[in-house]
């Protein structure tokens, strides 16, 4: 697929330049720039360089430990492992559906993962770039930084994050790799006292979610040139819808818009996946890179995420949300938007709506009450695929007649994005590079680029670590002719 | 004629005769660590986390007959530290993975680890490898969790006259074995009702099905810790 991203005519001829690794995004990972001998990057690769296997090391695991076992691939977005886990499982248990509380514990859950993880990457990790700008000092440019200059964001930020926690601890059990959510059901009600702590800040979190809205399009509205054009990269989208069309984070059937808007396919169910997607390797990184089949690779890559999911979607359905969304759709004059940088626009307006939703459920008796179990007839496999913070997520189980894992697939959010981001790492490199010199500047930008689409390169392959960025200039012949570090 | 006493860290505790040093601890309410030993059976003396000294000898609590007049030393950071650097050799032996292991807030042997203060493991792991045994329709067995405290040997052995499960193996290669030509506990006369069934301390043997349906935080070691729950109850608690 895409086969100028990675091939050149004499590669001899070309110089590596290698950002590694990557800083401010969740695992690890490397970029590395082929240069031909006019400066011009000619090759762009996003390396996932380290392997995780969790595929393997499940099988032969009894199904019931699964959901919990699968969790530990993430400490940012556990909850939509957990979930997915489940949900695939509840068809091998039969409970096709589950009970009302069952789905109503776990979509809150999942709605506090949305809210959590989105307040996280847009506060913590992306503002810094955002308000400060690429090129502004590192020492600035981060949380810290943030709190410093613009205490009131930081501190909402802080607290919209604890909330989307506190609705993960209050439905799972715990802030992070909660045990709640069981093939067939759900093993705990919400309590009371839960509820009503949280529904005291609830529209407090919608209020903050709004203005974090309002702040991202100021910073679209206020400088277009960057926000419209940086690390654009058209492609089709693709998400979860649900039946009438409207946004659908936790359940529903997938849809695939092209570039320019047309509805390619839609209403295709989720356990029709493997028929639909397929994943093709490259012998350089562990992450595969998924495309709809039936269009081949070259024409059937698709970024997943907010920025799919806001424009897949016909509408979004929770009010505030729903106007944001518009906001969005008319500022472009109803041209699909492609550029990273939207990414974080069309994050918030999910994260609003995580807000909207969670204060809205919560008075619901069905969490505080009522069956949480249900049961059917067996099934050999099961298929779960939710919409995680960060995109479309699929896990898939068979499971013998003695209980135990015979085999499983794990699609992951960050795993739909790899074509976009490798796209987009070229296309900042192509426009930032010089040619001669490595400059901050270049680094900032591609990490930038990187960052828009909130990559969690541990949920594609491995683990978290602290990264420092270190950044070689490699001839050839592979001398290497210049060096960045910086601590991460 | 009054009953003769010997002293655990320092108080009095009554016995009867030939009870041993653990049993009579246990009646007066006064709890020494151990996982092999259970009031059904009588001493094993393997896992050797009932360690006392008397006399400037560790011994065994539970193997160890209580003498009139006897200076018993349980709890003391030099016992401890023993006993901890048993528990961290127990944890690497096996694959003993608390966050996902379903037997989480109900195991002794975490709990112990809670109790004794272990922060690590310290040693290098063993990783065994052994195959989950799901044979059985009700019962599931993961041999990589064995602590070798053979409950279940002696449980399906004198009380449920089966004989179901020995230790094979010497020393290092020692492992769990089903006994039945094939291996596979479903060709045994094992049932899920059968005492060998409940007694794991660990989770070894685990009933199908159930996995985390007791939420993890709602579970017996979670609302007290391992020293009080493995007290008998005494006239007048509820």
């Amino acid at each position: 697929m895409s086969s100028d991203l990675e091939t050149a005519a004499n590669r001899d001829t070309l110089r590596r330049v290698a950002i590694d690794p990557i800083s401010r995004v969740e695992g690890h990972g490397k970029v590395t720039l082929l240069l031909d001998e006019a400066g011009q990057v000619h090759e762009a690769r996003l390396h996932i360089v380290e392997f995780r296997g969790f595929e393997a090391f499940i099988e032969g695991r009894p199904y019931w430990e699964i959901p919990v076992i699968v969790q530990r691939l993430c400490g940012i977005c556990p909850v939509s492992h957990h979930l997915a886990a489940a949900k695939a499982l509840d068809y091998v248990v039969g409970a096709v559906p589950v009970t009302a509380t069952a789905d109503k514990m776990r979509r809150l859950m999942h709605y506090g993962q949305i809210l959590q993880s989105h307040a996280l990457h847009f506060f913590h990790l992306a503002s810094p770039d955002l308000l400060f700008g690429f090129d502004a000092p590192v020492a600035q440019r981060n949380i810290a930084g943030v709190i410093a200059a613009h205490p009131d964001i930081a501190r909402q930020g802080v607290g919209l994050r604890r909330f989307g926690q506190q609705v993960i601890a209050a439905t799972a059990g715990k802030r992070i790799h909660g045990t709640a959510a069981v093939p067939g059901g759900i093993n705990r009600h919400l309590s009371a006292t839960d509820r009503d702590a949280l529904l005291a800040e609830a529209d407090t979190m919608v209020a903050w979610s709004q203005a974090a809205v309002a702040l991202v399009r100021r910073l679209h509205e206020a400088d277009p040139a960057l926000y419209d054009r940086f690390g654009c990269v058209p492609s089709s989208l693709m998400s979860l819808v649900r039946a009438d069309g409207a946004m659908e984070l936790y359940d529903g059937q997938l849809r695939l818009r092209s570039a320019d808007g047309e509805v390619l396919r839609d209403a295709v169910p989720s356990h029709d996946y493997m028929d639909f997607i397929t994943e093709a390797v490259k012998p350089w990184s562990y992450m595969k890179f998924p495309y709809v089949t039936d269009l081949g690779p070259e024409a059937g890559w698709y970024k997943v995420g907010p920025l799919a999911r806001v424009q897949n979607c016909d509408f979004i359905p929770t009010p505030l949300a729903e106007a944001e969304r518009r906001a969005f759709r008319a500022y472009s004059g109803g041209a699909i938007q492609h550029a990273s940088l939207a990414y974080h626009w069309a994050r918030m307006i999910e994260m609003l709506h995580a807000a909207e939703v969670i204060r809205d459920m919560l008075p619901d008796p069905d969490l505080t009450g009522g069956e949480r179990m249900a049961e059917g007839p067996r099934a050999a496999s099961g298929v779960g695929v939710i919409e995680a913070p960060r995109g479309t997520l699929i896990h898939h189980y068979w499971v013998g007649d003695d209980d135990l894992v015979r085999w499983c697939n794990l699609i992951v959010s960050t795993t739909h994005n790899n074509e976009a981001m490798n796209r987009a790492v070229r296309e900042v490199a192509r426009r930032e590079l010089d040619g001669q010199t490595l400059t901050e500047g270049l680094l900032n930008h591609i990490e930038v680029a990187i960052r828009a689409y909130d990559p969690c390169l541990s949920c594609a392959t491995h683990a978290l670590g602290k990264m420092p960025l270190e950044v070689r200039l490699v001839d050839a012949g592979g001398q290497c002719v210049a060096q960045k570090v910086r601590n991460g | 004629m009054s009953q003769p006493t010997f002293l655990l860290d320092g108080q009095s505790v009554p016995f009867d005769d030939g009870q041993m040093i653990l049993e009579a601890a246990r009646a007066a309410g006064r709890y020494i660590p151990h996982l092999c030993w259970h009031p059904d059976f009588p001493p094993h003396g393997s896992c050797k986390l009932c360690v006392v000294k008397v006399a400037g000898r560790h011994v065994s609590a539970c193997a160890t007959p209580a003498r009139a007049g006897a200076e018993v030393e349980s709890d003391t950071p030099e016992i401890n530290t023993e006993r901890r650097t048993l528990l961290q050799m127990l944890f690497v032996e096996g694959n003993h993975f608390c966050p996902a292991c379903e037997k989480s807030g109900d195991c002794q042997l975490q709990a112990m680890a809670y109790d004794l203060e272990m922060t690590t493991p310290r040693f290098r792991h063993f990783f065994p490898d052994r195959p989950v045994d799901a044979s059985h329709p009700e019962v599931l067995l993961d041999f990589n969790r064995c602590i070798y405290c053979e409950l279940c040997v002696r449980a399906s052995r004198e009380q449920d006259g089966k004989a179901v499960f020995a230790l094979t193996g010497r020393g290092i290669n020692k492992k769990l074995a089903v006994n039945a030509e094939s291996g596979r506990l479903a060709d045994t006369d094992f049932a899920a009702n059968d005492k060998a069934a409940h007694i794991c301390p660990v989770g070894v043997i685990l009933k199908k099905r159930v996995g985390f349906a007791v939420p993890i935080g709602e579970r017996t070691y979670d609302r007290a810790p391992l020293h009080e729950v493995a007290l008998p109850k005494l006239e007048g608690d509820t």
